[in-house]
Formats: structure tokens, C-alpha cells, sequence
């Protein structure tokens, strides 16, 4: 592999709390090779999105990033200040969330948006910006950009509106794109848009793509490589076709069994008993031991680190048994 | 309806449609002349549903499917159209007795429990109505939520906390408790995992087969998700913009396709066979339903779309495949024979 592009290493967030500190992201460590699509994936509270939210720098106070370390190229962007960290977020690392209704400014025109980001990171003129910004819609697919163009975000259909935010995220021309669940909001056909228009353009433009969500369904149409969280931490991380055929971890082995398929015919799917455990009771050694069908002794004392397992690595004292 | 069989059938929708009144108020329809905006969410829906099966509705947003739930239950008033229980007619005038054979699960966990209220008292609210339940004693009452919450996977102990004490999938699985006190027979359920993480989805659709098999039951199924629908149901209606455009069993609607819109649907599902297949992602999004299409709503969107489909409205036709199953279609280009009829190899 070459030299990575992003590499997050031990990375942990923490919220102090009255209680104590909830540690949300608990030694977390990815890499992203230029032009390579990353997926990752969890349930609610896996730590996924604050995983993303900390390498662009937006974890909402009175959280931080309490350990490790985010390097974009040779450089450390984790321990920035505010003012050099927002020019790095747009220029370098582009953003893509759920809901793109509150992403896009609802007082301004889609035009403005785009034109005042192009001249927010890149050095052209009023005039250069506004012909850049209609390229990019049209290369979104937005008909009659022309037209669009002076159009607020509530006169666009949920699926334009997100296409807009691509564009947005695109406008600087960044290495590396943060896309935080960007199909959930939306419906399948649309979904099946956007993922087409998401590969597609970050083909196009040689820009790699973290792509953070908790349907593997999307997972597996477009990432090269997927890490599987649970509870703060990467239980696995491996090619997406092994990931998913040769699951080494029991909750990746659940997780795909729980999956219903429109394929395969099955009488029961598959369950993982029990619940994700809340950060204030993160069981010790393994936070998966209270769930997991496989469970002994280590599992309750040890924390397992990922070791390679198959194809993939699996954090999990069974590849070591 | 001839396609249920010797059984007639325990849910009947006769050509039900709703419209809302969705006008600017009076004094701005007067001053600034604006018309008035009628929103046609359902238009002219027949549907038949066998007592025991599990019928699921599916569409993209806006499509109606919500609405036809909400008529079924009595929550809306249809605009035109019957709907039968049973035989009898429940759009008009349905006693109290025959509601209560049926109750409804809603999406959001969240939102359909009182936040104030234990548990306990939330799933005993429907048997507190019930005439046969009033005779109870104090104690034979409780045993009952006892009994409700252990039949839904939760313990008895549960019945003292609140919502918010549970999970996501723990709160659904007291919105069944609830649902389930009164002992109906049909039960709506309008996208009861949507909000919940596929694992916890697992869960309660296990859940909900069991007791399904236990009780009898009989479901009419809600959904956006069709690998749920699949993994859930016996017959599927797929809705577009107010009508039913395909109606099938539901492994003939999933290996045979006919409706362009079925087809186009069941293309952009993402899958994790990791097939390579290239996805034919259909242009285009749903229409306005305050300004729908003339003649077939899927027009503007559909690749077989000719003059006769722009002006006339079709109606659902069955297409008979190999096996004699029959899929009910409302497309001209089906029938036509313009598009040819979808066969699997396997089924």
C-alpha cells in the first residue's frame, strides 16, 4: 500500500461528565490510502461518527479528542488551532452529512453558498467562482443549473439538496471526503443516485472517501475496505467482499445474519442478544464478551487488539485460542 | 376478491381513496387569489387481506402507504370507498367492539409511548377499555401485564420503569405489549423498525413471527425497506403516488418483477452478494402529489412510457406466469405486451 493519506492512530474521545468521563472512541487507529473508499460501519452509538467528527475537527464541546493522533499526509491535524483547522476543513477534507437540509444555509441562495466557499479556500475571481460553481452543478446532475443556481435550499427536493451538499464538498477540490450516513435521509431510488453520483465523482476527482454509515448495503456497493465498530472501538477491518462473506468477528458474523436480504430465503434471521452497552457500563476486557455466543475467560479480563484473522483482523481472543 | 381464495376476506378495501384539503386559508384565497390545493394521497386503493397472512405494503415517501394505515384504523375518514371488516363496513360507523379487534404499532418508539406513564400502565391502558378485562380483579389485572410483557420478550419486573429507561427495540417491543393487550386479530404495523439498528431490527421481526405463529395473527405490514418486506411477508401491494401499481405473492414479486416501476425499485436496493451488477438507476424523483401526472403517475419516469400511458390511467391487470400465479400489474406497457413479461429461471 502506499503511503496513506489519512491515518488515525489510538485516536479517543472523551466526555467529562459529572459521573466521570465516557470515553466514546476508545484507541481507534484507520488509514485511507489516496483515492481509496473506506467504509465504516456500526450501530447507534458505535463511536462512528464522532470517529469522523473528530479528524475534521467538529466535536461539539464539552467534548475532546482526549488521545492519539490524525495525520493528513505528513502533517498532524488533530492538535490545530481553530482558525488553521477551518482552512484545512473545506480546502483539504471535504464533508457530506445526513440531513442536508441543515447542512445548507436555508437564508442563502444555493449559488452563494457554492460561490462563497469556492473564494472561501480557492484564489479566483467572482467571475471564475460563479463559472466553477455552475460546473459543479451540472456535474452533480442538477438540471437548468442556470436557473438553479439562484434558488434556496427549501425549493430543492431532498435528493437535489443532498446532490447540492456534494457539490459543496467538492468545491475545493479536497483529497479526502468525510461522508457521514449521505443516503439515509433518502429514498431507494434516490439513494441509488447519490451512491452512483458519489463514486462516480470521487473517481473523477482522485479524491478518497470515508463513508460512514450503518447499511452495509452501501457499504458493499462502494468501499474498497470496510472497519466494523462496536461500542468505540474497530472490532474489524478487512476487504468489503471479506468482510462480509468470511466474517472472522461474532459481531460481524451477527450483524451480517441479522441483515434481511432480497435475495436468500430465511425463515429466522439471525440475532445478536441484548442491547449495545451504554458508555457508562462498558463491560471490561472485551466489550463484547456480555453478548457474544463464543465467550471465555479472557474475553471477560483481556481487551482484545486487532490481530490478523483470515483475510481480515479481527479484535477477538478466538484467533489466538 | 377472487385472489384470497375459499377464505373471504378478514380486511377489505373496496376503491378507497383520501384526499386533503391542503388550501391556503380563506382570507388568502380571497385577497391574493390563490385556488384551492387538494392533495390526492390515496386514489382508488382495493385491497384484500387473509385472516392469518402477513400483507405488506411498500413505496418510497409520499406514496400513500402511511395513509392507507391510518384509514384502516379509522384515524383518517376515507373519502370515497369502503372498507370492511370482517364483512362489515368500518368507514362509517363501526362499533367500539369491532375497532378493538384491530390496533396499530406506529415507527417511532420515541414518540408513541408517554413519556410520563410506567410501562405497566401504558400496556394496561387498552385493557382498561376492554369489557371482559373490568371484571378482573387487581391482581389477575397485573398478572395479565405480567403475562403481555413476557410474551414480548421484556421481564414482568419492567412494568415499574419508564420509557426512557429502555433501548429503541425495547420500547417497540412495548408498543406490541400495548397493541397486544386487547387481544385484535389485525394488527398495522407502519414501519416498526425503521428507527431501530439491524441487529435490534432482527429482533423484533422474530419477534413479531412468533407471535404471529402463537396468536393467529394477521398483519398489514408498512415499509420503505424491501429486503424487510421480503424477509417478512407473504403478499406485497407496491404503492406509487396514491395507487397500487403491482400485487403479487410475495416470492413471484421478488423473482418476477413486472411493473417498470417494481423493477427499477428492486434494481437500486444495494445487496451484499457483491454481484457487480450494474445498477440501472432510474432518473428522475416522485412527482408533486399536488399536481400528479396525467394518465399514469410513472410516466415522466419510465423508459416504455408512449401516448396511451400520458393520457389513461390503468388499471391493476393479473399477468399469469409459468407457474399460474397470477401478478395483478396496472401498466399499459405490460399489457400490452410492449414490455415483456419478467420470467425467472428458478422460480
Amino acid at each position: 500500500m502506499s503511503a496513506p493519506l489519512l491515518a488515525v492512530e489510538q485516536l479517543r474521545v472523551e466526555f467529562p461528565t459529572r459521573g466521570g468521563t465516557l470515553v466514546a472512541v476508545d484507541g481507534v487507529s484507520l488509514s485511507i490510502a489516496p483515492g481509496e473508499v473506506l467504509g465504516v460501519v456500526g450501530e447507534s452509538g458505535a463511536g462512528k461518527s464522532l470517529t469522523g467528527a473528530a479528524i475534521i475537527g467538529l466535536i461539539d464541546p464539552p467534548g475532546r479528542i482526549g488521545g492519539g493522533e490524525v495525520r493528513l499526509g505528513d502533517r498532524r491535524i488533530d492538535n490545530l488551532a481553530p482558525e488553521a483547522m477551518r482552512r484545512v476543513r473545506g480546502r483539504e477534507i471535504g464533508a457530506v452529512f445526513q440531513d442536508p437540509l441543515t447542512s445548507l444555509n436555508p437564508l442563502y441562495t444555493i449559488g452563494r453558498q457554492l460561490v462563497e466557499t469556492i473564494t472561501t479556500h480557492l484564489d479566483l475571481s467572482p467571475r471564475e467562482a460563479r463559472k466553477r460553481a455552475l460546473d459543479l452543478l451540472t456535474e452533480v446532475g442538477i438540471p437548468a443549473p442556470e436557473r438553479r443556481f439562484n434558488h434556496f435550499p427549501h425549493q430543492f427536493s431532498g435528493g437535489m439538496r443532498q446532490r447540492v451538499v456534494i457539490a459543496l464538498a467538492l468545491a475545493a477540490k479536497p483529497k479526502l471526503i468525510i461522508a457521514d450516513e449521505p443516503t439515509t435521509a433518502l429514498d431507494v431510488s434516490i439513494q441509488a443516485q447519490i451512491i452512483a453520483l458519489l463514486k462516480r465523482l470521487c473517481r473523477e476527482h482522485g479524491a478518497a472517501v470515508m463513508l460512514i454509515t450503518h447499511d452495509m448495503g452501501v457499504i458493499a456497493e462502494t468501499a474498497d475496505r470496510v472497519a466494523v465498530m462496536y461500542a468505540g472501538r474497530v472490532v474489524e477491518v478487512g476487504p468489503v467482499a471479506e468482510v462480509i462473506h468470511r466474517p472472522q468477528h461474532p459481531y460481524t458474523k451477527g450483524l451480517m445474519g441479522s441483515i434481511p436480504s432480497i435475495v436468500a430465503e430465511r425463515d429466522e434471521l439471525a440475532q445478536i442478544e441484548g442491547v449495545m452497552p451504554r458508555l457508562n457500563a462498558i463491560p471490561s476486557g472485551c466489550a463484547f464478551h456480555p453478548r457474544c455466543p463464543h465467550v471465555f475467560d479472557r474475553c471477560r479480563r483481556e481487551r482484545p487488539e486487532l490481530m490478523n484473522a483470515g483475510a481480515t483482523r479481527s479484535a477477538c481472543w478466538l484467533v489466538v485460542k | 376478491m377472487s385472489e384470497t381464495g375459499a377464505n373471504p376476506p378478514l380486511v377489505e378495501l373496496i376503491n378507497v381513496a383520501k384526499t386533503f384539503d391542503v388550501s391556503p386559508p380563506w382570507l388568502n384565497r380571497v385577497l391574493e387569489g390563490k385556488p384551492r390545493a387538494l392533495l390526492r394521497a390515496v386514489a382508488g386503493v382495493d385491497l384484500a387481506i387473509a385472516r392469518g397472512e402477513t400483507f405488506a405494503l411498500v413505496g418510497e415517501s409520499g406514496c400513500g402507504k402511511s395513509t392507507v394505515a391510518r384509514l384502516i384504523v379509522g384515524l383518517h375518514q376515507p373519502t370515497r370507498g369502503e372498507i370492511r371488516y370482517e364483512g362489515k363496513r368500518i368507514d362509517v360507523g363501526a362499533s367500539q367492539a369491532l375497532r378493538r379487534n384491530m390496533q396499530m404499532i406506529f415507527q417511532d418508539p420515541y414518540a408513541s409511548l408517554n413519556p410520563r406513564w410506567h410501562v405497566s400502565q401504558i400496556v394496561a391502558e387498552p385493557l382498561r377499555t376492554h369489557p371482559q378485562m373490568l371484571s378482573l380483579g387487581k391482581r389477575d389485572f397485573a398478572e395479565r401485564v405480567a403475562s403481555l410483557l413476557q410474551q414480548v420478550g421484556l421481564a414482568a419486573a419492567d412494568g415499574e420503569k419508564f420509557p426512557h429507561q429502555f433501548s429503541g427495540g425495547q420500547r417497540q417491543r412495548i408498543s406490541i405489549a400495548r397493541a397486544l393487550a386487547g387481544e385484535p386479530a389485525f394488527l398495522v404495523c407502519d414501519e416498526p423498525t425503521s428507527a431501530l439498528d439491524v441487529s435490534v431490527q432482527a429482533q423484533v421481526l422474530n419477534l413479531m413471527r412468533k407471535l404471529q405463529r402463537e396468536l393467529g395473527l394477521t398483519f398489514l405490514f408498512i415499509s420503505h425497506n424491501l429486503a424487510v418486506v421480503h424477509h417478512i411477508a407473504d403478499r406485497v401491494a407496491v404503492m406509487y403516488l396514491g395507487r397500487v401499481v403491482e400485487r403479487a405473492p410475495t416470492k413471484r414479486l421478488f423473482s418476477e418483477p413486472q411493473h417498470p416501476y417494481t423493477r427499477m425499485l428492486l434494481d437500486a436496493v444495494p445487496d451484499l452478494e457483491l454481484s457487480g451488477k450494474a445498477r440501472t438507476a432510474v432518473a428522475g424523483e416522485v412527482p408533486n402529489p399536488l399536481a400528479p401526472p396525467a394518465g399514469c403517475a410513472f410516466h415522466p419516469r419510465c423508459p416504455y412510457a408512449n401516448e396511451r400511458c400520458r393520457r389513461e390511467v390503468p388499471v391493476l391487470k393479473p399477468v399469469y406466469g409459468w407457474h399460474g400465479a397470477a401478478t395483478d400489474v396496472a401498466c399499459h406497457a405490460v399489457e400490452e405486451g410492449r414490455l415483456k413479461p419478467r420470467v425467472s429461471a428458478t422460480a
